[in-house]
């Protein structure tokens, strides 16, 4: 890797927790409405799945995935005013946090159900194999979403037409309160994989390069045809399952552990030991992920309300007539 | 004994529990964490985590292993984290649950709750704020059940609890703490099937249920100088009380339904048509509804107010209706 590559590595991964790191503070501020579901702790799966990505690959991100947001190039103001409501967000207010996706960027938005967005992913690694485009379908899940039947079916579909799909599992052992123990009877769920007919892969997901050697992986299987991979990253989430939780199902030895293995500084530890000047990146990086996220929340403060009647828009390709 | 409207859903599930060894709860996080909003909170303490089961993420499977305890001779409180999730588990209830004990002759019953927090107002945006009830009218076998006071969300629950068939619960969660009201101690049912005359009046019938049974009796309030209002809490969705309608409408001559789901194929409508169809004569005016207008519940804001039924909607429906 070259130094380059490294510091913009490093970069995301500073973006990423910059960005979320605000969104909670104006939660706790009570500046945002809906619901904040925060990654923090889990930057490196968003970065090393999506950092070596092309702008025509698809993303179909999780309720935690704001970084896949910005690491497939969506605009970091229109991703604050999405977070706000605003006009100017994706959704245009109709709907916040990461149910409204960017196209333009091919980022798709979920619904609330989880897991539904499996079944979308595989239609559309369908057709980039119908119609032999060079493209991959990236989707992610909760180990908790592993349980839905939709999961199930869109494995099923993928693995018997060996489809361009990377299924990213992010393991962060709890769905909201439920420890795996109560979510699945296997330790690893990436052993599925070969139940539907391809490989399942297991990372650390809080390590950056275990995650990017994984997913280059998985993603050029996707590639050069050998169909999905069921690729698992074991992580975990330091906040609660949305700010309003204060997770007390789970012991502060815990979540100690595993910030002792932060993604972040696991990164600065890895910069230093390749005799980078990590004081002056650190400084540098800090202040230019500030003036990205400062600049997209004064964008999104600006950005005006949508008005009651819009309500009615974007309900069919042709408007509907009122009589 | 002052409860709120989730307090006494969790005193149903607490008095039911304890009462009927056969009664058990499936859904997430409904042990550990006691429910996302706290409503099972207490029964993993008190009853075990066998009877009290943390499920995966799986809504098909919580009804359809609901299902399966009910032939087995339990009875199953099936808890969708959120109502809007119940689509996961939609085949299992339209399908299994509805159709049992039909396809079967009359040899099984199917004594399921499925329940969950419906309803908008607290900024959820499109998938934390429907109100499904529609879904589920039409089809045959069901009963859905949808309280508005702390008084009915004890009384149906644990009705629904001892129902010998499917019952949908909708709770508002509008309404969870913000309804704080006087409950009786002992033990007390209502009974499915039966509606509430909140209010008698002589001028006009305005139908209603759940959240907005609020915002249209400080209508009948604050209109009281200018029309004397009746109003008619369903409480039950399926089975109708038509009998109670019949009798109101055939006294006042007009009719309001005011629900806070969509007007475009809602309850409202069933209701319309079978006023027009056997009321017709008794009628002074047009049958009128108060709805959320036919779109998705939108996230923001004044998008979301643009939506749901207001207070100056209802009043100026009950204008309109009172000048004919
Ligand atoms: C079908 C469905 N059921 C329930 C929920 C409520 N819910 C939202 S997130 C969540 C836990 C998700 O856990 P997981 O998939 O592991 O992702 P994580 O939140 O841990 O990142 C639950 C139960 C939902 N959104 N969709």
């Amino acid at each position: 890797m070259t130094e380059q590559k490294e510091r913009e590595l490093y970069f995301w991964l500073r973006l990423v927790r910059e960005f979320e790191g605000r969104v909670s503070m104006l939660d706790k501020q009570g500046k945002i409405q809906g619901g904040v579901y925060s990654g923090k702790g889990q930057e490196a799966v968003v970065v090393g799945v999506c950092h070596d990505l092309r702008p025509d690959d698809w993303i179909f991100p999780l309720h935690r995935d704001l970084g896949a947001f910005l690491l497939k190039g969506a605009d970091p103001k229109r991703l604050m005013a999405q977070i706000f409501g605003r006009r100017e967000g994706f959704a245009k207010g109709k709907d916040s946090f990461l149910h409204g996706g960017d196209f333009s960027h091919c980022i798709f938005g979920a619904t609330s159900m989880l897991g539904s967005t499996l079944p979308v992913a595989v239609g559309s690694a369908y057709k980039f194999k119908i119609r032999k485009e060079d493209r991959v379908a990236i989707a992610f899940f909760g180990e908790g979403a592993s349980s839905r039947g939709d999961v199930h079916e869109a494995m099923n579909f993928a693995g018997i037409y060996k489809l361009p799909v990377v299924f990213v599992c992010e393991n962060n052992f709890y769905a909201y309160s439920t420890p795996n123990e109560l979510q699945f009877a296997v330790e690893d769920v990436a052993v599925r994989g070969p139940g539907y007919g391809f490989k399942g892969d297991v990372c650390s997901g809080n390590d950056l390069h275990s995650v990017m050697k994984a997913a280059k992986k998985a993603i050029d299987r996707a590639r050069g045809g050998e169909g999905p991979t069921y690729l698992e990253c074991k992580t975990y989430r330091y906040h609660g399952h949305s700010e309003h939780d204060r997770a007390t199902y789970r012991s502060e030895e815990e979540l100690v552990t595993w910030e002792s293995r932060d993604p972040v500084e696991r990164w600065e530890v890895y910069l230093e030991k390749r005799k980078y000047d990590v004081a002056a990146i650190k400084a540098e990086t800090a202040q230019r992920v500030k003036k990205i996220v400062d600049e997209a929340l004064a964008f999104a403060e600006a950005s005006p309300w949508p008005e009651g009647p819009e309500a009615m828009e974007d309900l069919y390709a042709m408007p509907i007539p009122e009589e | 004994m002052q409860v709120t409207y989730i307090q006494a859903i969790n005193q149903a599930m607490h008095e039911e529990m304890a009462r009927d060894e056969n009664v058990l709860i499936l859904g997430e996080d409904v042990g550990i964490l006691g429910g996302a909003f706290k409503a099972t909170e207490g029964l993993l303490e008190k009853f075990g985590s066998e009877r009290v089961v943390d499920t995966p993420i799986a809504e098909s499977l919580i009804v359809g292993a609901g299902v399966g305890l009910a032939i087995q001779g339990m009875r199953a409180i099936c808890e969708m984290q959120f109502i809007d999730f119940i689509s996961c588990g939609f085949d299992q209830i339209v399908n299994m649950a509805a159709t049992l004990r039909y396809r079967h002759g009359g040899q099984a019953s199917c004594p399921i709750v499925v329940r969950g927090p419906c309803g908008a107002g607290v900024h959820g945006g499109i998938y934390h704020s429907q109100n499904p009830e529609a879904w589920f009218f039409h089809i045959p076998g069901l009963k859905i059940v949808a309280p508005a006071t702390a008084y009915d969300a004890k009384g149906l629950l644990k009705a629904a609890i001892r129902d010998d068939d499917p019952v949908i619960y909708l709770e508002h969660k509008f309404l969870y703490r913000r309804i704080k009201e006087e409950i009786p101690e002992g033990e007390f049912i209502v009974p499915i099937g039966k509606a509430a005359l909140r209010k008698e009046g002589r001028d006009m019938t305005v139908i209603t249920y759940g959240s907005p049974v609020h915002a249209v009796m400080k209508a009948a309030k604050d209109m009281a100088s200018e029309v004397d209002i009746e109003v008619i809490d369903l409480r039950t969705l399926l089975p109708l009380d038509w009998k109670t309608i019949r009798t109101s409408v055939t006294k006042t001559g007009k009719a309001l339904i005011v629900h806070e789901a969509r007007r475009n194929g809602g309850i409202g409508g069933e209701i319309a048509a079978r006023i027009a169809e056997e009321l017709f004569d008794f009628l002074d005016g047009p049958i009128l509804r108060v709805a959320s207008r036919d779109t998705h519940n939108a996230f923001a804001t004044p998008l979301e107010e643009y939506i749901i039924p207001n207070q100056e909607r209802i009043t100026e429906a009950i204008r309109k209706l009172a000048s004919y």
